[in-house]
């Protein structure tokens, strides 16, 4: 399908790609699109969900995820037909808790009572911002990752997709470690704490946005972006998606819409075609057509909102068949082309 | 399918409460700015709790000064004694104002100003949840000492998961008195003495790990809040209690997607094993169906037909749209099959997708109508 050759893509710096976006704008299905289209061949692609959907799994029609990498997928298929591989984590709270605690503190006995204490439950449910430095500080440790490290089986990662959590709360998520560094002003949390800011805050992660062109989501896109900016979070490109088909040109959109379409020259192209006409055919798709320009029309004034926050742009079409494996690959293949991976 | 026959819920004097539950990104604060909207024309005297409107639908309804208080809407064309009151949700105000109310004023500003609280009061992320309910309860002592309101429409708030505000307030409320706070309280006092062994296991390993000026915050949070604890578990306790009486009424909202559907399932789910009066299921956004029973394949045979003599042919281009339409009116009708198959108790309102956006009362009763079923 590729019908042009991939572009170089945009952001080859990057090893951490956060992928968010309002509720409703397909951000997770973004988040796997992009994951595939990392992994070239030779890559090693991790795609991590924190919000505790299990998305992942369904869409790549698999078992449930456990909180262990796993492998799920190639990546979508080069010119010559090789890719690499997409790994998926499903990150939960506690059991990063408990990670982080064995792998820091060596607690042993104190962790076990900490948990009969119900220190476990209040940090990943309770205590401000904790459940987030934990979700992050999970991502982080894959992103940083040492060559040959601790655990021989570990596999170390070329980029690594954060489905993250929606446009409202991303700049919290993101931001939760530089607040916690200020609460904890001394101590082991609070150096995790800051090189996690380090990483977030660097080019070497990007803060992608997934849109529809609709007025809530890209409202809430232009306030993310000026959120992110003014906490120092890289902001990465939009990608505009679920766009409706490009059927019509510019010229027949506004015909359509003017009510001016020639119908007898319909109706004889119709028969021409072999379609059985009557003029309830002819009107039900000369209505639908307008419908469709309608918002074809309210599409095109958001879009303009959304060039005017001048970050690279990338389009996804909305496919009308859903979303599974072979849709996922499809829309890698497109974000690779336009240069998003 | 059975259908949810809106009008004779809203209609109906005994519906006190309406709760507006689904995922993020469905229309559920247009959902019940609708449902509210239509209430009032209708004759009730309602307030409707939004949490985070559009801006112009803040703006056409008078609220986008977020001041924590409800405000009459103007432009109402209410019947009889109908009104509309709306307001925004401020969870900090309104958590502050919980602490002030029970609190004496010294010990009050102790909380409101220890590091831990405002942390807490200001992005815990079940705190929106918890605040919400919460002003529901207010409300609701209100309407019923006042005689302001006889319907309360909720907004819920676009959590993680559908489910949280139904978890939140317990979860708080479960913390404030559970173990782990008497621990922080008190570390060796009382019966609790029998454990100290284990219990300065567990402050150390506290200390180890969030350094030991955090936990001191923490502790003299907990201490300060002490005296506050029975009644935070009180009101979580009314409240949910609130949420099963009788006159209280759940509508899901879910857009016509697997995600949307499946968290409408878990809700659905939940809300009968809780015993939670659940009124319906709105399906929003459908897209509208074809008038003609052309088939997609058709379609698309005689456009390829066309385009081969005129690549630009404005005809194959209406066959394609259809064609699309079809599809996805076919896929979101097995979607929506998919669920009533496992759920065929649960009566269902589809509202059809505007071609534009809503922002004005004009919007509203728009979706109103189409909620009602009323051509």
């Amino acid at each position: 399908m590729t019908a042009y050759p991939d572009r170089s893509p945009d952001w080859p710096q990057v090893g951490l790609h956060v992928v968010t976006g309002k509720g409703g704008t397909g951000k997770s299905t973004v988040a796997a699109a992009l994951a595939l289209a990392l992994a070239t061949t030779g890559k090693n692609v991790l795609l991590c969900e924190v919000e505790g959907r299990q998305g992942i799994a369904k869409m790549f029609d698999v078992d449930p995820l456990p909180y262990e990498e796993r492998r799920i997928a190639k990546g979508a298929p080069d010119e010559s037909g090789r890719a690499g591989q997409v790994f998926a984590l499903h990150i939960d709270p506690e059991s990063a808790l408990l990670e982080y605690l064995a792998m820091y503190y060596r607690l042993g006995r104190a962790g076990r009572a900490l948990d009969r204490f119900g220190v476990i439950d209040f940090a990943t449910t309770i205590a401000p911002g904790v459940r987030d430095v934990l979700l992050t500080g999970k991502v982080y440790e894959a992103v940083q990752r040492p060559r040959g490290g601790r655990k021989k089986d570990q596999v170390q990662y070329d980029a690594v997709v954060l489905d993250a959590p929606p446009t409202g709360r991303i700049g919290q998520f993101l931001n939760v470690n530089s607040e916690l560094a200020g609460l904890a002003k001394v101590g082991p949390v609070k150096s995790q704490a800051d090189n996690i800011m380090n990483l977030l805050r660097s080019p070497r992660t990007a803060v992608h946005l997934v849109t529809i062109l609709e007025e809530m989501p890209v409202q809430e896109t232009s306030d993310a972006v000026a959120e992110l900016r003014a906490a120092g979070l890289p902001v990465g490109g939009v990608v505009v998606n679920l766009v409706r088909p490009q059927a019509l040109s510019a010229a027949s959109l506004a015909q359509v819409r003017d009510d001016a379409v020639d119908l007898t020259a319909i109706t004889s192209q119709l028969t021409r075609a072999k379609v059985d006409v009557d003029a309830e055919l002819v009107a039900s798709l000369v209505d639908e057509g307008r419908d469709h320009a309608v918002r074809r029309q309210l599409e095109d004034e958001q879009r303009a909102l959304v060039a005017a926050e001048d970050l690279p742009t990338y389009e996804l079409p909305r496919l009308a068949a859903g979303i599974d494996r072979g849709a996922l690959l499809e829309l890698a293949q497109l974000l690779r082309q336009q240069g998003l991976a | 399918m059975p259908v949810l026959d809106v009008d004779a819920l809203l209609d109906d004097r005994g519906t006190e409460i309406i709760v507006c539950c689904g995922s993020g990104g469905v229309g559920k604060t247009t959902t019940s700015a609708a449902l509210a909207l239509r209430a009032a024309e209708r004759g009730r005297k309602v307030v409707v709790l939004t949490i985070d409107p559009a801006r112009r639908l803040a703006q056409s309804m008078g609220i986008e000064k977020l001041d924590n208080t409800p405000r009459p809407v103007a432009g109402i064309e209410a019947s009889g004694d109908g009104a509309l009151d709306a307001m925004m949700l401020d969870m900090k105000r309104t958590f502050d104002e919980v602490v002030e109310s029970q609190a004496t004023p010294e010990k009050a500003k102790q909380i409101l100003e220890n590091p831990f609280y405002i942390a807490l009061s200001s992005s815990f992320a079940g705190t929106q949840e918890y605040m919400a309910m919460e002003k529901l309860g207010q409300l609701h002592r209100e309407a019923l000492g006042q005689g302001t309101y006889d319907l309360i429409v909720v907004d819920t708030p676009p959590s993680r998961s559908a489910l949280d505000f139904l978890d939140a307030p317990e979860r708080l409320s479960s913390f404030l008195d559970g173990r782990l706070i008497r621990l922080l309280v008190a570390p060796a006092r009382g019966p609790a003495r029998l454990m100290t062994a284990g219990l300065s296991v567990v402050t150390n390993a506290l200390g180890k790990i969030l350094g030991g000026q955090m936990l001191r915050d923490v502790q003299t949070f907990v201490t300060a809040l002490d005296t506050l604890f029975g009644s935070f578990r009180q009101r979580a306790e009314k409240t949910f209690a609130l949420l099963q009486a009788d006159g209280t009424a759940f509508i899901v909202v879910a857009a016509p997607e697997p995600d949307a559907l499946r968290e409408a399932a878990y809700f659905v789910d939940r809300l009968t094993d809780d015993d939670m009066p659940l009124a319906g299921l709105v399906i929003n956004r459908a897209s509208p169906s074809a008038r003609t029973e052309l088939s997609a394949e058709e379609a698309i045979a005689a456009a390829d037909r066309l385009r081969a003599q005129d690549s630009s042919s404005l005809t194959a281009g209406l066959l394609q749209l259809h064609a699309d339409r079809v599809r996805i009116v076919e896929r979101e009708q097995r979607l929506r099959e998919r669920f009533a198959a496992s759920h065929p108790q649960v009566p269902t309102t589809v509202v059809p997708a505007m071609a534009g956006d809503v922002h004005d009362l004009d919007g509203l009763r728009e979706i109103g109508r189409k909620l009602a079923d009323e051509e």
